[in-house]
């Protein structure tokens, strides 16, 4: 067995007095996709921030390819190009075109040469369906359409890990389908690891290989993603996915 | 002939006169903006740093000169500091000096308060692609933020100019200190003098702050609009 890309063991959070994840410890494989899923204010959320360095931890320790982290800022910045994170809010750099946006990463971070990373974008937007808006600025686009190019900037870096924070939360319905489509593509077709939060069970269902349900910040159950949703083991599961209408 | 006292401007050279001190008034306006809006934005930024000790000196700054009033400044400047550090300045250079700290103090707060608007999501989103701190201001913050600190920026520019009016205090020979002494040469035999170099000064004044005001409330109302998308 080789390695797993990502270990998180024992890992303590709290803001300031109210601790708020609790001895958080899993291991994801490399081409492996993991859910995420608990109520509101389980700490899902907080869980993938302390993944990408947006929130210090506590105590514990997480390792990626072998690598243990430091938390400290340089080795943060080396890792993000690694791990990609997109959030519900999409939130693209306005004063940038679609084109300036995904390419800010890999030119200005990776110091990557344009004419390498142009063709490798274009074909990322092909795939989203977005090449003829490579020009276009954020606030000409749609919620579907800028979460799609959220999605790309962060592919562009070429990442080993993506994590995915309810990317379709504040989308409207029509536009939910595509943008999940994506991020199955994206397991389906290119293996890719991923954390995923989100409230889509349907979509939960299809593409979990794992299940992390967390309650309280701590974790319920791990279970793998066919048997969680035909038969969690804990009741707290069960009641979620029936609050759920699932 | 009944003179109404418009020859005061003709006569001579005083016109010409007027204008060199106005052109005066402007450099040291000009000079002190350009120097106190650079080092003002490196300050602004510095203040948006989490190291605290750093924060509380430049807050200590800024509001030592919003505190002290410009006049005072000036003689502070003026007659204290070559007593005490045995520093002496021509007049032109202490006033360009005292104008450029206090713009850079006031730029500071503007360019901080900017920066801070930008929201955390913006902040975040760079970060999460790998940005260190000095890209993630270059590239995201800045770009966002300098639009904001326009307007307060434009108005700024009308605060030194209307201020400028202070430096006859420590003897530059401005706009109106010029005027006020061709007033005094003429006081004789122009009594009426004053009104038309008074006036004269106004019409300068007005001419560069109002193009200066109309443009800050453009700026102003274009960005409400832009807001309220
Ligand atoms: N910056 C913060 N300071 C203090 N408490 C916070 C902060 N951010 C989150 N919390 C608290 O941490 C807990 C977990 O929040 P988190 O956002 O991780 O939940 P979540 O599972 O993502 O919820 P949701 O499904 O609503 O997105 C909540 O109780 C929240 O109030
Ligand atoms: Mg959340």
């Amino acid at each position: 067995m080789s390695t797993p890309l990502l270990t998180v063991s024992h890992l303590e959070k709290s803001y300031q007095k109210t601790h708020i994840l609790h001895d958080i410890s899993f291991d994801l494989d490399a081409g492996e996709v993991l859910t995420l899923l608990g109520p509101s204010g389980s700490g899902k959320s907080t869980l993938l921030r302390c993944l990408n360095g947006l929130e210090a931890f506590q105590a514990g320790t997480l390792t990626f390819a072998g690598e243990v982290i430091t938390q400290k800022a340089k080795q943060w910045q080396q890792l993000r190009q690694q791990i990609g994170m997109v959030f519900q809010s999409y939130d693209l750099f306005p004063n940038r075109t679609v084109l300036e946006n995904i390419l800010l990463g890999p030119l200005k971070v990776q110091k990557r040469s344009r004419e390498t990373v142009l063709p490798e974008v274009e074909k990322l937007l092909q795939q989203v369906g977005m090449r003829d808006y490579r020009d276009a600025y954020p606030r000409q686009l749609s919620g579907g359409q800028k979460q799609r190019i959220a999605i790309v900037r962060a592919l562009a870096l070429k990442p080993r890990l993506m994590l995915f924070d309810e990317v379709t939360a504040s989308l409207d319905p029509e536009m939910v389908r595509d943008v999940l489509t994506i991020i199955r593509q994206l397991a389906d077709t290119h293996q890719m690891t991923m954390l995923v939060v989100t409230h889509e069970m349907d979509f939960a269902q299809q593409i979990s290989d794992q299940v992390l349900f967390l309650a309280d910040g701590r974790i319920q159950e791990q279970t793998p993603g066919p048997q969680f949703f035909k038969r969690p083991q804990t009741s707290r599961a069960q009641n979620f996915l029936a609050s759920m209408d699932f | 002939m009944a003179h109404s006292g418009i020859d005061v401007l003709t006569m001579g050279s005083n016109f010409w006169r007027l204008l060199g001190g106005l052109w005066i008034t402007i450099r040291i306006a000009l000079v002190a903006s350009i120097i106190g809006i650079l080092l003002g934005s490196l300050l602004g930024i510095l203040r948006t740093l989490p190291n605290r000790p750093l924060r509380v000196v430049l807050r200590l700054y800024l509001e030592f000169f919003r505190i002290v009033p410009t006049v005072v400044l000036l003689f502070l400047f003026y007659y204290i500091l070559p007593k005490q550090f045995n520093l002496n300045l021509p007049a032109n250079q202490v006033a360009t000096l005292v104008f450029a700290l206090w713009v850079a103090a006031e730029m500071s707060d503007i360019v901080r308060g900017a920066l801070q608007s930008v929201s955390t999501h913006q902040r975040e989103a760079g970060q999460a692609i790998g940005l260190n701190y000095w890209q993630l201001q270059r590239y995201v913050l800045i770009p966002q933020a300098w639009p904001l600190c326009l307007p307060a920026t434009v108005n700024l520019l009308t605060r030194v100019v209307k201020t400028t009016s202070l430096l006859m205090l420590i003897s530059v020979m401005d706009v109106i200190n010029i005027g006020q002494q061709i007033i005094e040469a003429n006081n004789k035999t122009d009594p009426n003098g004053v009104f038309w170099i008074y006036g004269i000064i106004f019409l300068f004044y007005f001419l560069i702050n109002y193009p200066l005001s109309r443009w800050a409330k453009h700026l102003t109302q274009h960005q409400l609009e832009a807001t309220h998308l």
